[in-house]
């Protein structure tokens, strides 16, 4: 894998980056001994999903796929992300318009709580929900009386899903608004904009693609979350079962076709998701911010 | 917002012309609490009430403690191994030119956009005994699915991003002179990366490494399929909050929950405290 064409960092001053850096036998090694574990660790499981899900023929992969109870777990991740992405669209604007475009006492510590979802494990992100709505939890009771249900239906698992995808959208956009300051959003407003006017002409042009960043991470994780879902979802076939969740029932089942089948969806969203957030970041990598991660 | 100030010239925001400060800042303070802060609390809430001595009972449970040892144990190993080729990987990204570099970047954040149960089931396949991966390491002696080394290889492939993208955009800022000058007063070059560039890296790794470890501490889905969960052995903190709850056993559910939350948050002020440090010391 080791490339014999390994140029050193500063290709017109050889001699002068000499000092500067490695031999040339140790930049050969340290690239292959990185390009090798990249390869065992990141490439080989990616190529895995996709031998295994076509590893009976591609016939019994779209058969596998035509399956009644994929399809519903398909429309069910489809159905939670667009319920779960726009939410927290709006907050990240929101969020971010309060923390960027003003000073105000607190700001820090409500910067730090947004990030929260991040440092919490998926399944205790499922948990608090169970101890709300559940049977025993606090609320379970009254929503019980009502008719209402939250857990082990479409509800908890968009709630669960809001709560892991929350920070993504409002941490891209927040460095980046405070990045741009507030100049242009006052010349608006000097010539007689609407405060909405100013959002929606000057601010949200000037925030669009980090604003797609953003949502393109959050949509990714939306869509592949598994622990914190399956906490709340109960686990019921056609009904509550969302794509990561049937990819676990179909291993369990050992069909391994299936599952991988519908692992080298999520797979492919994935690699969607890295190809755009590489253009993204290639084009408009000044207006995206450098704050990359996560 | 309407505070009365506390004191002359206390302000709780500066005066600004641009409207919409009470709208976005009710709204998202609203959505927080609702999303965030109430279930958080009352997780907080259902341990307190449990009492102090049924917590301690459920919380010091043997297949609980080492539950939580093998999830922050692996965590912590899975987190050292990312230190040490996260930062290899960001140096050989950031320093050479070969091709397909601009591929190999963007395969780096795979593990973000991968989703967990894919990445369990694929890291199974590969490890399992009749698996490309563990067809090898057999003969080795080497067992890495259904064993704790499983879970160390998931985290590790969890927690590598973190590592990276926390070194590399300072990498990338490092003053080459400052490496010119320590050449010219006869540094070597193995001097010049222990000496000069690691000391001015170290915040950065030490963050990394604090946000692999949290994330392993947590991690479930690429785990569970991996690991082989036999309690004692191969049972991680959060599949046993799954199965306490699957036998509607809240209180002992709770209670790790708690633990873990108060560990991590534990965990990541110290390693703010050192970060605070070692900025100090070497920034």
């Amino acid at each position: 894998m080791a490339d014999p064409e390994i140029k050193s960092y500063e290709p017109h001053h050889e001699s002068r980056s000499a000092a500067v850096t490695e031999s040339r036998p140790v930049r050969v090694t340290l690239t292959t001994v990185t390009l090798v574990f990249l390869g065992i660790f990141l490439l080989l499981p990616l190529i895995i999903v996709f031998k295994e899900a076509f590893a009976k023929g591609v016939g019994a992969y779209f058969q596998s796929l035509g399956d009644a109870d994929t399809r519903s777990a398909i429309r069910l991740t489809l159905l939670v992300a667009a319920i779960s992405v726009p939410l927290n669209l709006v907050f990240g604007l929101s969020a971010a318009w309060a923390i960027a475009k003003f000073e105000f006492k607190g700001k820090a510590f409500l910067t730090t709580l947004i990030d929260l979802p991040f440092s919490v494990s998926p399944v205790i992100s499922g948990l608090v929900y169970v101890l709300l709505f559940g049977a025993q939890g606090l609320l379970g009771e009254w929503l019980k009386a009502h008719g209402i249900q939250i857990l082990f239906a479409v509800p908890g698992i968009v709630l669960a899903t809001v709560f892991v995808t929350f920070p993504f959208v409002a941490r891209e956009l927040i460095p980046l608004m405070q990045e741009q300051g507030n100049g242009d959003e006052e010349a608006a407003l000097s010539l007689g904009a609407s405060g909405w006017q100013a959002f929606w002409h000057v601010t949200l042009p000037n925030v669009k693609w980090g604003l797609l960043y953003g949502v393109l991470l959050c949509n990714a994780r939306a869509m592949g979350e598994f622990g914190a879902v399956s906490v709340v979802s109960g686990h019921i076939r056609g009904l509550t079962n969302t794509m990561p969740l049937h990819v676990e029932i179909l291993y369990n089942e050992y069909n391994a076709v299936g599952a991988f089948a519908v692992a080298s969806l999520l797979a492919g969203l994935a690699l969607v998701t890295l190809v755009l957030k590489t253009l993204l970041e290639m084009r408009y990598g000044a207006e995206i911010a450098a704050t990359r991660g996560h | 917002m309407t505070l009365a100030p506390a004191h002359a010239g206390w302000r709780f925001r500066q005066p600004s012309v641009i409207p919409g400060f009470g709208l976005t800042l009710g709204f998202s303070l609203a959505y927080l609490t609702l999303i965030i802060l109430i279930p958080l609390s009352g997780l907080i809430w259902r341990s307190a009430a449990l009492g102090w001595t049924d917590f301690w009972a459920l919380a010091t449970d043997r297949r609980t403690l080492k539950a939580l040892e093998i999830s922050f144990g692996t965590a912590f190993i899975a987190a050292a191994v990312n230190v040490v080729f996260g930062t290899l990987v960001a140096w050989v990204l950031v320093r050479y030119r070969f091709p397909g570099r601009r591929v190999v970047d963007a395969m780096v954040d795979l593990p973000f956009a991968l989703p967990t149960a894919v990445a369990g089931i694929a890291l199974t396949t590969l490890y399992a005994p009749t698996g490309w991966l563990g067809k090898l390491l057999m003969p080795l002696g080497l067992k890495v699915a259904y064993t704790p080394l499983g879970i160390v290889v998931a985290l590790v492939f969890i927690g590598l991003p973190f590592v990276v993208r926390t070194v590399q955009p300072i990498m990338e800022e490092l003053d080459k002179e400052v490496e010119e000058a320590a050449a010219t007063l006869g540094a070597s070059r193995f001097q010049i990366i222990t000496r000069v560039l690691l000391p001015s890296l170290a915040p950065a790794i030490i963050t990394g490494f604090s946000l692999a470890f949290a994330r392993g501490v947590g991690e479930y889905g690429s785990v569970i399929f991996i690991a082989g969960n036999l309690p004692y052995k191969s049972e991680i903190a959060p599949l046993l909050i799954v199965i306490r709850l699957e036998e509607y056993n809240y209180p002992a559910a709770t209670a790790i929950a708690a633990i873990m939350l108060a560990l991590s948050f534990a965990m990541l002020l110290v390693i703010n405290l050192v970060q605070t440090w070692s900025r100090k010391r070497y920034g």
